[in-house]
């Protein structure tokens, strides 16, 4: 295999396992902050305990998301030099942005909030916790906004020629909001809330069916179900506007998302299908006009399809078209299930209902497939190109790294990364089947006295 | 010397490198001595001294990174892409190092614990040595063609000078650790610490010594700028006065002082390193004139300013909350319920 092809595998494999990590982080941040909130305004001790045991499973998430987070900074100057070159003036800067607005905030409080439950106050400790959840979403912002600019590029210009061409900043605040940031950022971040939650929620469910710790699993699955049901909602909401902006800014990931190879008005919307590429079109149940009317709230309105585009300026539509549907499918399939669980739970009844209860175990998967399908389709739908219009994903290579080098790092990894997950996945489950600590029920410490008011 | 923004971005990333030698030093150096019990309770303590902070220690190299990357994208791009497979292996190094402080307490049994001890500090001796050995290499110089790409090879990153500096590197780190951890602890681990301290710093100053020469014979262009200004010598006398004054304290137990002065004599190593560099930021040997510099390899004007005012917010909100964090956490080390 060629470098190209080896960089592209190393890189979609690391960054792909490093994202089962972040999206934990900031929703179990969020969870945190939700119970430990809870527990200071109820004063019911069953909050303490359920904040201290998902706070060890944070940790644990946590402490593997830095760990293959570095690999991310470093690989886009070691696998990627050229395009680090041509960006550096613009992406370097959201980088280490979030280095100094994220990253310390996270790693600092992160400190307080692991270790410091018998050494502050309640107060100071519940503000750590907020601080540690702030920083994981400040980190989402960051990074939003690097690739964002590579899907949408703004305030930016290009100085220099052929080898030493770059982009420059022009309009700092352009850059940040651009085109698409708002729209993704939230639809990463309502994607992240789910994989917390439904993670709680899975765990909580687990302990109903086997009949163990059922006064913490009710009030985690009350926390969790409640923060499902509102992100999985959202997430349609903006997933629906990240797809109205594909349409007017990345036009050509949108047809291939929907396999549309002709600009038509009363364009279809593809429910269940296959693309066949071959004869251009898609085998399968379409809903007609609808993917008009969702872009354009218009049943009339024309779509633009790939034949606009030039061969070599299309992304590859099989691979777009089936993440971009299995993220759909799943998130939809997330609604009803978050729905169910809810309607349930509120009626007092969930714990008779062992199906749902099952099904419920096994959802914490939704969100963790839904989260990597969609990443997928967003840079599979990018390219041919690595950043937008601008630079090639080819062009992008370092010049002096050669084939042999990088599959030797990539194999590395990959041992790496599988016992990382092995380990991971032993421990969790430790975790899990050892519950919630029953001395977490008495709160100890400095955590012990009562606020003062 | 004109401070231009140039200028003070070099400096701000030798800031951020600084603080990472400085801060995540001591915890490397706790790693490195960390096989040195076998003592599964002593071990916990020492894992514990740096718990709440190893982690907020290892984003001042990130940030640093990030920096490296937003101020100097071709210094960035050359440097990451030529020191390729050491960098592999440095995060190998990193990754194997911090996920072992979090797995290891998970479980009691001896072959667990045993197998993420010695990652741990392998993984931390791996990080210095190699973080040395790729400093040693800007200092030392390294081909750089005309396109400003590396046209070295790996091995030819391994010549005895770079080694040199990342096993003085190793020296410091352990030493810097010891002293953290003598201030960590008490009772028998705190003696058995004071002993390796004095250990360390002897090694240490065998590697400074060496390496001073060394560099004063082989490598003259690093001494070249406080050759010419007799004035930065002074620079140079307060890194031995630092270095000195560590088993002075020591001696007299004042160990926090001892730790003062360790902390001094890398921030003082460092600046030696950074004024004799300046302005290159990676030295091409054997055709100078191919060398990245503050100018050729920056950022425009523009970002460079954008990115002096992140710093100006940022940096200071992150040293008032870090120096609070260390505040909440002082003292000797008390193993308990939330200890690794």
């Amino acid at each position: 295999m060629d470098v190209l092809t080896l960089s592209r595998i190393q890189f979609g494999a690391t960054i792909a396992f490093h994202y089962i990590y972040p999206p934990l982080s900031i929703g179990l941040g969020i969870m945190l902050v939700l119970m430990e909130g809870a527990w200071l305004k109820t004063g019911n001790n069953l909050y303490h305990q359920m904040a201290r045991f998902w706070t060890k499973v944070f940790a644990l998430t946590f402490a593997i998301g830095v760990a293959t987070g570095i690999v991310m900074e470093f690989e886009f100057g070691t696998n990627w030099a050229t395009y680090s070159r041509f960006v550096g003036d613009v992406f370097g800067s959201a980088l280490a942005a979030e280095g100094i607005f994220a990253f310390f905030l996270e790693s600092g409080f992160l400190a307080v909030l692991l270790f410091g439950w018998d050494k502050v106050g309640r107060k100071l400790h519940f503000f750590s916790t907020c601080m540690v959840a702030l920083g994981a979403h400040f980190s989402a912002v960051w990074i939003v906004v690097a690739n964002s600019w590579m899907q949408t590029p703004a305030g930016y210009h290009i100085v220099g020629e052929g080898m030493h061409a770059r982009a420059e900043i022009t309009e700092f605040w352009q850059l940040v909001f651009n085109p698409s940031m708002l729209d993704r950022l939230f639809h990463t971040i309502c994607g992240a809330w789910c994989a917390g939650s439904f993670l709680v929620v899975s765990v909580s469910a687990w302990y109903l069916l086997k009949g163990k710790h059922l006064e913490f699993a009710r009030k985690s699955l009350k926390v969790g179900l409640t923060v499902a049901l509102v992100s999985t909602l959202l997430q349609a909401v903006t997933g629906h506007k990240s797809a109205q902006g594909l349409e007017k800014n990345q036009p050509a990931k949108l047809a291939a998302f929907e396999g549309l190879y002709e600009t038509t008005s009363n364009a279809p919307l593809v429910l269940v299908g296959w693309p066949d590429e071959k004869n251009e079109k898609v085998i399968g149940i379409s809903a007609p006009g609808m993917l008009s009317f969702l872009t354009h709230n218009d049943f009339h309105s024309p779509v633009i399809g790939l034949n606009e585009f030039k061969p070599e300026d299309r992304p590859p539509v099989t691979p777009s078209f089936l993440f971009f549907h299995g993220m759909v499918g799943i998130g939809f399939t997330l609604i009803a299930v978050a729905s169910l669980g809810f309607l349930y739970f509120r009626k007092g009844t969930l714990h008779e209902r062992r199906w749902l209860l099952w099904i419920l175990v096994f959802s914490v998967l939704g969100p963790q497939l839904a989260n990597q399908l969609g990443w997928f389709a967003a840079e599979v739908g990018r390219q041919p190109w690595i950043v937008y219009g601008l630079m090639r994903t080819p062009a992008g290579l370092s010049a002096v790294v050669k084939a042999n080098v990088v599959l030797s790092s990539l194999i590395l990894f990959t041992l790496i990364y599988s016992l990382l997950f092995a380990v991971f996945i032993y421990l969790l489950n430790d975790k899990i089947q050892h519950g919630p600590d029953d001395a977490d029920l008495i709160p100890s410490g400095k955590l012990a006295l009562p606020t003062k008011n | 010397m004109h401070l231009d923004l140039n200028t003070i971005w070099f400096i701000l990333v030798g800031v951020l490198l600084t603080g990472y030698a400085v801060l995540d030093g001591f915890d490397l150096g706790i790693g490195a001595l960390h096989l040195f019990t076998n003592k599964d309770e002593e071990r916990r303590v020492m894992l514990n001294s740096i718990g709440p902070v190893w982690d907020g220690n290892e984003v001042w190299l990130v940030t640093g990174g990030g920096a490296l990357f937003a101020a100097f994208p071709n210094v960035y791009a050359t440097a990451f892409s030529g020191f390729y497979l050491a960098l592999m292996l440095l995060l190998a190094a990193l990754i194997f190092r911090a996920v072992a402080i979090e797995f290891r307490s998970k479980r009691p049994e001896r072959w667990w614990r045993q197998m993420w001890d010695v990652s741990f500090s392998v993984g931390s001796i791996v990080s210095s040595l190699l973080i040395g050995t790729a400093l040693g290499n800007i200092a030392w110089g390294v081909p750089v063609d005309a396109n400003g790409e590396f046209a070295g090879t790996f091995l030819g990153l391994l010549s005895p000078y770079p080694l040199l500096v990342g096993v003085t590197t190793v020296a410091l780190f352990m030493m810097h650790g010891a002293i953290y951890g003598v201030m960590k602890t008490e009772g028998e681990l705190h003696d058995k610490l004071r002993g390796w301290a004095m250990g360390c710093i002897i090694f240490f100053v065998i590697c400074a010594v060496t390496l001073t020469m060394s560099t004063l014979l082989y490598v003259p262009h690093m001494a070249a700028r406080v050759r010419e200004n007799p004035w930065l010598f002074s620079v140079a006398l307060a890194n031995m006065l630092a270095i000195a004054n560590i088993p002075r304290e020591f001696h007299h137990g004042n160990d926090g002082k001892a730790f003062l002065s360790s902390c001094a004599t890398i921030v003082t190593l460092m600046a030696l390193f950074a004024l004799n560099i300046f302005p290159n930021m990676i030295y091409s040997l054997p055709n100078p004139e191919n060398s990245l510099t503050i100018y050729n390899a920056a950022s425009s004007p523009k970002t460079l300013g954008i990115m002096l005012v992140i710093a100006c917010i940022g940096v200071p909100v992150v040293i008032a909350y870090t120096v609070c964090i260390y505040w909440i956490f002082r003292g000797k080390v008390k193993l308990d319920r939330m200890s690794y």
